[in-house]
């Protein structure tokens, strides 16, 4: 792994969705869907991203993918900014970043054939003749341990494990170096689970493969990602190496995402204080710092003055008036 | 621990009816109970007939091919496979309630949310309608759903996800039902919402001595709440136990494989997660002898053709495998 290298940088990446209003548009409003998120990601690093449900994960892998247009911000891939490409040449960078979703069924056409879906990217980028296309295809297969017979069944005759291994044979068709994976196991049953989290965790391995690893179990982010995030509506409030992270948080908000974890054993049970209240709306965020209706230490300063994201010399950063270090 | 059981289930057979074959087995000879104010929790991957079990009690299998091919389910000693339609309509919500796997499928998307469970206690309770109301704003603020006055008169699509299974809770317990059947009430949930959705659970059981009977698939929420564990697979008990006889010893190979399979917080990271290989076989493709053979690292020749009992291990544990637990390979 070499983290030296940024393969992926996000600099203050911002959408806002239009929701809402009658005729003409009258009375629409603002949805912060992400509101600013920056981080970069080394060549073979996984950088892992958490949070609850809306908080932004998708949009913010979307508006990297450029799959829906950021309203602002700066994706640089391989040093190159890609925010204002044109739709041929992006097109063409897609080549380097691929995308795994968490349920590969609507991502894959039912009416082509498992081989066929992992040689299309193959033809649309005319790579290759067909014969050589049809090489890669099986030993894409056999990377990722499906058999060469199945290359002529369709997407629903495989179980969900298998079609997430179709997922990332197709991804992999191009040879990227970036993969974004949106909760690319959240669907699977542990023991399937495992075997794509090995899968993954090999490939990058043997590629240099980076990871953007969406997903909301912390125990398998714990496991695949060299950095994690956690995003609070539309922002990221802590990002740490994993140990630092997971053994020393700092975010109130990280705290309370870790104390909500179901124990390993049943020794390990223990009262807990449990967050209370749902998830503001990202319409109307909450002014000053976003986390303050529902953070067990808030000060009166948390509600009117937005905590920047401080990042110490380790490279520890988090955005709380009272738990940032202070350099 | 008291044995008197509020649930128990003996040797129940649920299958499906297909064409002119004989039917096809989802549920096979599986047995047990749940006593007052005790969880049980059902544990094993999808398709293993989990969500069956709990249909079963209460007679909601999928028609028209889904049956009870054998068995007794004693609800406080009466049978409920015996009672006549009526009388397991009266059980359902009142005796037993049961928190579905999908919430938006059994909530009516036309009515507010006050008055559907308002409804219920209605029909289980005839008390009078505004006692109904006030009982469900007394639910709604149990189950802690924020500025619940207003949220009585929302409809299911403007809650968010927690919101449902809450209402869905509420619903559930707002009869005070002497069983709890809970199938995945916290998988599609955000871990926050989870927890609180668990300790929901547990503070009302508590206060209510309801048995509850709770399947999951995940280990953490095992570990977190289950009293015993049975662990099933394709249809069949491999292992029960108590908890902590379940996660000091786990027995089965498919319970090892399990509990391997799965990443926690705090375990070892980086390295290679324990694999169980294939998947669970369809209904019409189950193997003979034991089921779970062609996954199973230690198979011999006698398990591909034999299936093995349930055999007592140590103190309540019991395990269905010819090469571990005691007497094995005998
Ligand atoms: N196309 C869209 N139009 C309007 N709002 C949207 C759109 N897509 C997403 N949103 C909103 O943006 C916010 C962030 O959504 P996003 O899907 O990124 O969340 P997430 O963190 O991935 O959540 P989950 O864990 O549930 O997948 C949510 O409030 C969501 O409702
Ligand atoms: N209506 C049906 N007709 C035929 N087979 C069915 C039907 N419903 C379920 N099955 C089969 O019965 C088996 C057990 O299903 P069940 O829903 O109980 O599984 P489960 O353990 O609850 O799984 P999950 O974790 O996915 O909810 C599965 O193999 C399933 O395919
Ligand atoms: S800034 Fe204030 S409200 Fe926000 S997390 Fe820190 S202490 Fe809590
Ligand atoms: S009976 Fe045989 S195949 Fe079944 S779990 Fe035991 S060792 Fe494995
Ligand atoms: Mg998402
Ligand atoms: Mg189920």
């Amino acid at each position: 792994m070499n983290a030296q290298i940024p393969v992926l940088e996000v600099r203050d990446l911002v959408k806002h969705y239009s929701v809402g209003g009658g005729f003409f548009g009258r009375g629409r409003k603002q949805l912060r869907a992400v509101d600013g998120v920056s981080f970069s990601i080394g060549q073979g690093e996984t950088l892992g991203l958490v949070g609850e449900s809306g908080c932004g994960k998708s949009t913010v892998g979307k508006a990297v993918l450029r799959l829906v247009e950021p309203t602002s911000g700066q994706v640089t891939l391989e040093g190159e900014d890609i925010t204002s490409l044109g739709s041929a040449a992006l097109l063409d960078r897609r080549k380097r970043m691929q995308v795994i979703f968490q349920d590969p069924y609507s991502s894959l056409n039912p009416r082509m054939t498992a081989g066929e879906i992992v040689q299309e990217p193959l033809i649309n980028f005319g790579i290759g003749s067909r014969a050589e296309q049809r090489d890669r295809v099986a030993l894409l297969f056999a990377r990722v341990g499906l058999r060469p017979d199945q290359r002529a069944n369709y997407p629903h005759e495989f179980s969900g494990g298998q079609r997430q291994r179709l997922g990332i044979a197709r991804a992999l068709a191009l040879g990227p170096s970036v993969i974004i994976g949106d909760e690319p196991v959240s669907a699977l049953d542990v023991s399937v689970q495992a075997q794509v989290i090995n899968l993954m965790m090999d490939l990058q391995q043997e590629f240099g493969l980076s990871y953007l690893f969406v997903a909301h179990d912390l125990g398998v982010v714990e496991h695949i990602s060299h950095r994690v995030a956690v995003m609070y509506l539309g922002k990221i409030v802590e990002i740490a190496a994993r140990a630092a992270l997971f053994e020393t948080p700092r975010h109130p908000y990280t705290e309370a995402l870790l104390a909500a974890v179901p124990v390993s054993h049943p020794r390990a049970r223990r009262a807990r204080t449990v967050l209370t209240g749902d998830v503001p709306s990202p319409i109307n965020p909450p002014p000053g710092c976003r986390f303050h209706t529902r953070c067990p230490i808030a000060v009166a300063r948390c509600r009117q003055e937005e905590p920047p994201l401080v990042v110490d010399a380790s490279g520890h950063g988090v955005a709380c008036h009272l738990r940032a270090t202070t350099l | 621990m008291a044995s008197d059981p509020v649930l128990r289930v003996e040797g129940l057979r649920t299958e499906f009816a297909t064409g002119d074959g004989p039917p096809a087995v989802a549920v096979n000879d599986l047995s047990f109970e749940v006593n007052r104010g005790e969880t049980l929790c059902i544990v094993g991957e999808s398709g293993c007939g989990k969500s069956l079990t709990a249909l079963s009690v209460l007679r909601l299998l999928p028609r028209p091919y889904g049956r009870i091919g054998a068995g007794r389910v004693l609800l406080e000693g009466r049978d409920l496979v015996q009672v006549s339609d009526p009388e397991i309509r009266e059980v359902r919500g009142r005796a037993v309630s049961m928190i579905f796997q999908e919430p938006m499928t059994s909530l009516n998307p036309v009515l507010n949310i006050g008055r559907q469970i308002a409804e219920t206690v209605m029909v289980h309770e005839g008390l009078p309608w505004q006692a109904c109301t006030d009982r469900a704003l007394e639910m709604l603020r149990q189950v802690r759903i924020p500025e619940p006055e207003r949220r009585l008169h929302e409809y299911p699509h403007q809650l968010s996800g927690g919101m449902r299974q809450r209402v869905m809770i509420a619903m559930a317990l707002a009869c005070r039902p002497r069983v709890l059947l809970a199938d995945e009430p916290t998988t599609a949930l955000d871990v926050t919402i989870q927890a609180q959705i668990l300790d929901l659970i547990r503070d009302l059981q508590r206060e209510t001595g309801t048995a509850v009977l709770l399947i999951t698939h995940d280990l953490g929420v095992v570990a977190e709440m289950a009293d015993r564990v049975l662990v099933m697979y394709a249809g069949s008990k491999v292992e029960e136990g108590t908890a902590a006889e379940i996660f000091d010893a786990p027995t089965h190979p498919y319970t090892r494989g399990l509990m391997g399979a799965m990443p926690h917080l705090g375990g070892a990271h980086g390295g290679r997660l324990a694999e169980i290989p294939g998947v669970v076989p369809a209904l019409n493709a189950r193997p003979k002898g034991c089921s779970f053979a062609p996954r199973c690292s230690l198979a011999t020749s006698r398990c591909h053709v034999e299936a093995p009992p349930l055999r007592s291990f140590a103190g309540s544990h019991t395990v269905a495998c010819w090469e571990v637990g005691q007497g094995a390979a005998a």
